[in-house]
C-alpha cells in the first residue's frame, strides 16, 4: 500500500482552481519531490494530503486513512517540516523537542529518551539548552526536521527544507534528509531546486496550474523531454549566427534575453565552430532537471 | 467523549508563562490593585457609604469582575494573537495529530487559568485587608470568577479570529471593554444609570457577573444566580462555538 496516494483531487479558491484534478502516488521508502513554479499548487498539495483542508472532489489516502476523516490518527505517524520555521521562540532547543512530543501524546521519558539521538541527527548535539534565538538559519532548519522525527514517523513531509540557507547549511541537510531515506523513511518534498530533487529524489512530479505535467525519476525525465546536451551561447553577432547555423548543430534553439540555448544530442561539431568564432563564448554542459523543468513549465515570471 | 488533546496546548502555554511568571504576574495584578486602592481609599475618602458600605469595600467585587476580565480578554487577544498569527505556533500543532479543537481549547483554557489567577490575587488582598462580611460567602467567588473568565476568553477569540493585525483590537477595547468597565457596575451600582442607560449595561456581560460577586463580598447571597450565570454562560459558549468557525476559516481552507 502506498504511504501517500492522491486520485482526482480538485481544490477551489473562488475562481482559481488550484488543484485541478491531481492524482499522485508516493511508492513506500522513496525520495518523492514535487516540482512546480509558484502557485502551481504545492503546498495546497501537501495541506490537502494531510488532511488540513477538505478537497472539493477527489480521495487522499496517507498511511491507509481515508483524510481528512481520519487525519488525527494518520498524522500520528507523518512528521511535517514547514516552509516557514514555526519553531517556539520562547524554548530552548530540548523544551521545543519535548512540547511537540507531546502533542503526539508521547511522556517525557518516552521523549527524553529519543532526544540525544534527534539532537545528533540534527548536528545540535551540546546545543540542547539553547535557545532558539541563538541559533543559526541552518541550525533551525535541522531543528524543525528533528522536531518533525520526534514520533519516528513512517512519512516526513517537507516544505521547502532548504530555501534560504547558504550552500554550506543545505549540503548538510541534504546529508541529513539521505540518511533518512537510507533508514527506509518515505519522504515527501517540494523544492524550488532542481539541483535539490535531482540528487535527493527517487522520482519527481512536475506540477502546474494544479495538474501533473511529467512524472518519474529525475534521470528519466531528463532523457524524456530534453536532448542530453546543452551549449549555452552568447556575445556579438549572436543573432547572425544563429540565423545562418544555428539549425545545422541543433535539434531545438532558445534566445533567453542575450543567451542562446542550443540542445543537441551531438555537440562536438558546434562546440568545434564556437571554438573558431571569437566573439562568441559558450558553456557546454549535459541536460538537467531545470531544463525540463523549463521546457515543460515554460520560462515566463510566476508571480 | 471528552477529547484532551488541549492538554499539551495549556502545558505549552504554561511553560512558556512559567518563564515570565513575575513580570506576567504584575502586569496582570497591578493595574487593578492601582484602581482598587487609588479610588477605594482616594475618592472613597470623600464619598459617603455606597450601598451601605464604604466604597472601597464596595469596589472589592467589581476589581474582582474587572481583573479576570481583563486577563482573560488580554490572553485571548494579545498572547494567542501572537500564537497564531506571528509564531505560527497554531500550525505547527495542526501538523500534530491535533486538531483546531484542541488548540482553542486549549487556549481557552489557559485562559480561565490565568483570570482564575488574577482574580485569587484580588480575592488574596480582600481577605488580607478584611474587605469582606463573610469569608464563606466569599468562597462562592471562585465559581464567579471561573465562569467570568471562561465569558471573556470565548468572547476574545471571536476577536482574535476576525483580527488582521493587533491595531484592531483597539476597537473591541474602545467599543466594548471600556464601556463594560464604565457601566457595567464595577465603579458604582449600575441602578445609579438613567434607565436607558441600564438597558445597555444588562445587555453586557460584565454587568452579569458584577451581579454575582458584589452580594459575595457583602455578606449576602446574589439574586437571580441561574440568570445572570446563565448569561454569562451563554455569551462564552456562543463566542467560543463562533470563534472556533471563524477561525476555521481563517487557518484551514
Amino acid at each position: 500500500m502506498p504511504p501517500l496516494s492522491l486520485k482526482g483531487l480538485h481544490k477551489r479558491y473562488g475562481a482559481a482552481e488550484v488543484v485541478a484534478g491531481l492524482d499522485l502516488e508516493v511508492e513506500p521508502g522513496t525520495c518523492h519531490g514535487l516540482l512546480g513554479p509558484n502557485g502551481a499548487g504545492k503546498t495546497t498539495t501537501l495541506r490537502l494530503a494531510l488532511g488540513l483542508i477538505d478537497a472539493d472532489a477527489g480521495e487522499v489516502s496517507l498511511l491507509g486513512h481515508p483524510m481528512p476523516r481520519e487525519a488525527s490518527r494518520a498524522r500520528q505517524r507523518v512528521g511535517v517540516v514547514p516552509q516557514a520555521d514555526n519553531l517556539d521562540p520562547d524554548f530552548t532547543v530540548r523544551e521545543n523537542l519535548q512540547v511537540y512530543g507531546r502533542y503526539f501524546g508521547l511522556t517525557t521519558q518516552q521523549i527524553e529518551a529519543r532526544l540525544p539521538a534527534l539532537l545528533e541527527f540534527a548536528g545540535l548535539a551540546g546545543r540542547a539548552e539553547s535557545k532558539i534565538q541563538a541559533l543559526s538559519g541552518g541550525m533551525k532548519r535541522r531543528l524543525a526536521i528533528a522536531r518533525a522525527l520526534v514520533n519516528d514517523p513512517e512519512l516526513v513531509f517537507l516544505d521547502e527544507p532548504t530555501t534560504g540557507l547558504d550552500p554550506q547549511a543545505r549540503h548538510l541537510i541534504w546529508q541529513g534528509l539521505r540518511k533518512l531515506a537510507a533508514r527506509g523513511k518515505t519522504l515527501l518534498l517540494t523544492t524550488h531546486f532542481m539541483e535539490e530533487a535531482e540528487r535527493l529524489c527517487d522520482r519527481v512530479t512536475i506540477l502546474d496550474r494544479g495538474r501533473v505535467i511529467a512524472e518519474g525519476p529525475p534521470r528519466e525525465l531528463i532523457r524524456l523531454h530534453v536532448e542530453p546536451h546543452v551549449v549555452e551561447i552568447h556575445g556579438e553577432g549572436l543573432d547572425a549566427w544563429r540565423d545562418s547555423l544555428a539549425e545545422r548543430h541543433c535539434r531545438r534553439c532558445e534566445r533567453v534575453g542575450e543567451t542562446l540555448f542550443c540542445y543537441t544530442d551531438a555537440p562536438q561539431a558546434l562546440v568545434a565552430e564556437l571554438d573558431g568564432i571569437a566573439s562568441l563564448s559558450y558553456l557546454h554542459r549535459p541536460a538537467n532537471l531545470e531544463d525540463v523543468f523549463l521546457k515543460l513549465t515554460g520560462r515566463d515570471l510566476r508571480d | 467523549m471528552l477529547r484532551l488533546g488541549f492538554v499539551p496546548v495549556w502545558r505549552r502555554n504554561f511553560l512558556v508563562w512559567k518563564k515570565l511568571a513575575i513580570p506576567s504576574l504584575l502586569g496582570n495584578l497591578a493595574d487593578p490593585m492601582l484602581y482598587m486602592l487609588g479610588l477605594g481609599y482616594g475618592l472613597g475618602r470623600l464619598l459617603p457609604d455606597v450601598a451601605g458600605v464604604p466604597y472601597l469595600n464596595f469596589l472589592a467585587a467589581g476589581t474582582v469582575c474587572y481583573s479576570v476580565m481583563n486577563s482573560a480578554t488580554f490572553e485571548t487577544l494579545y498572547s494567542a494573537f501572537s500564537r497564531m498569527h506571528v509564531q505560527k505556533t497554531w500550525d505547527a500543532i495542526l501538523n500534530t495529530p491535533l486538531g483546531l479543537g484542541d488548540v482553542m481549547l486549549g487556549e481557552l483554557a489557559f485562559a480561565v487559568s490565568k483570570s482564575l489567577l488574577s482574580g485569587l490575587a484580588i480575592l488574596a488582598v480582600i481577605w488580607a485587608l478584611g474587605l469582606y462580611e463573610s469569608f464563606a460567602l466569599t468562597l462562592g467567588l471562585l465559581p464567579v470568577i471561573l465562569l467570568t473568565g471562561f465569558c471573556f476568553a470565548g468572547l476574545g477569540l471571536v476577536i482574535n479570529a476576525l483580527s488582521p493585525n493587533y491595531d484592531f483590537f483597539l476597537y473591541y477595547f474602545t467599543l466594548a471593554i471600556t464601556p463594560m468597565v464604565l457601566l457595567g457596575g464595577v465603579f458604582y451600582p449600575v441602578t445609579e444609570l438613567p434607565l436607558w442607560l441600564k438597558g445597555v449595561a444588562d445587555w453586557l456581560p460584565l454587568t452579569h457577573a458584577v451581579a454575582l460577586a458584589r452580594p459575595l463580598v457583602l455578606g449576602q447571597l446574589p439574586e437571580a444566580v441561574p440568570f445572570h450565570a446563565g448569561v454569562l454562560l451563554a455569551y462564552g459558549l456562543a463566542g467560543y462555538r463562533l470563534a472556533l468557525a471563524l477561525t476555521r476559516r481563517r487557518l484551514l481552507r
